[in-house]
């Protein structure tokens, strides 16, 4: 009976707040999540953004080096793709702190990754020079016994 | 205004939801915001054996390259049945959202079959590798591919585990809040791995294949 009130009562109090919010509405505890529309529009773009890749590679469409650029950009906006239309993520959801997890993770996975390439370049381009060299003579060796 | 709500909140007792109206920054539903948390952690996990393949996926050994092993059209059809079981959860949860048991358990069922077809032809990809004795001893491009993608495969088998214990829990007790809630979790779990495949195809099988 008051629940109603309190609901009318909340949107009056923040309405810019729920105004932001849009569709959203809060049924009991079952918040929404994602509509039809939603869905289809996040399957169809994600099906676009996967055929294409695969397609440039399968028929070698442009230079290797310059494919490997177009896919990850590809990648990376089908992940946006799914984060917002599957995941319905958005400033808003979970008061904020899901994007703040997310770009906490962001920032990790940046560091993880980067770190990780960055090191293993320069401990080949800085070390292996002689190694290479060392096994490269085995090899050479090797192959002619 | 937090007057007003708290006065309601007390009328209304037990009731938790009018709790959360108090302040305005609480969270709606902090099990969904943990389980936010989990797939971030995962997503580290997930970082981690990236960044393993990133640095040995080209460590052939005198074994085979990716251009070699990797089969890009069962990739392609493997991605398919990913990307529709991501669609066939979206139906799911709508049908949730209108609290139909029935069309929530049929559309977790052909989730469930096309997780599992997605399976089977990894496992069959990975049966074939170890056959031709490009097992993930061969090198070390092979132990990184095996660790990220069977990870991914591993994930992608409890997702189904839960799957079918959730289409168990809807046709006993309905959707309820608690089971509409542990939908909203699988549902972010199940796309969460759509979302890593996404990395996989790309990374693994698409750029491995080219020079």
């Amino acid at each position: 009976m008051s629940a109603p009130h309190q609901h009318g009562h909340h949107g009056h109090a923040h309405g810019g707040h729920d105004a932001a919010h849009g569709h959203v509405d809060h049924d009991d505890h079952m918040e929404a999540h994602g509509s039809l529309k939603e869905y289809a529009i996040g399957f169809v773009l994600s099906v676009i953004l996967t055929a294409i890749p695969f397609w440039m590679v399968m028929t070698h469409q442009l230079a290797p080096e310059m494919t490997k650029f177009v896919i990850l950009g590809f990648a990376a906006v089908q992940v946006i793709v799914h984060m917002v239309y599957f995941l319905h993520m958005n400033a808003k959801s979970e008061g904020g702190w899901n994007m703040m997890a997310l770009l906490l993770t962001a920032v990790l996975l940046f560091i993880i990754l980067s770190g990780s390439i960055w090191v293993m370049y320069h401990m080949n381009a800085n070390m292996m020079p002689n190694m290479l060299n060392d096994s490269g003579a085995v090899h050479g060796m090797h192959d002619m016994q | 205004m937090s007057d007003t709500n708290v006065i309601s909140a007390g009328a209304h007792g037990a009731d938790a939801s009018s709790r959360y109206y108090v302040t305005e920054h609480h969270p709606e539903q902090g099990t969904l915001l943990g389980f936010w948390l989990y797939l971030m952690s995962d997503c580290l996990i997930f970082a981690c054996l990236f960044a393993t393949y990133a640095v040995l996926g080209r460590n052939y050994a005198g074994g085979p390259s990716g251009a070699e092993i990797f089969d890009l059209p069962l990739v392609a059809v493997n991605t398919a049945f990913l990307l529709l079981s991501s669609i066939t959860y979206g139906f799911a949860m709508l049908a949730a959202q209108r609290k139909a048991v029935g069309s929530v358990q049929l559309w977790l069922a052909i989730t469930g079959v096309l997780g599992a077809c997605f399976l089977g032809l990894e496992l069959y990809e990975f049966q074939h590798l170890i056959h031709e004795g490009f097992g993930p001893w061969r090198s070390g491009f092979l132990t990184a591919f095996f660790s990220l993608v069977g990870t991914h495969g591993l994930h992608v088998t409890f997702g189904i585990v839960w799957l079918v214990t959730l289409m168990v829990q809807v046709g006993k007790h309905g959707v309820n809040a608690a089971n509409y809630r542990r939908l909203s979790c699988l549902s972010m779990f199940w796309h969460f791995l759509d979302v890593i495949w996404i990395g996989v195809f790309t990374y693994v099988y698409l750029m491995g294949t080219l020079p």
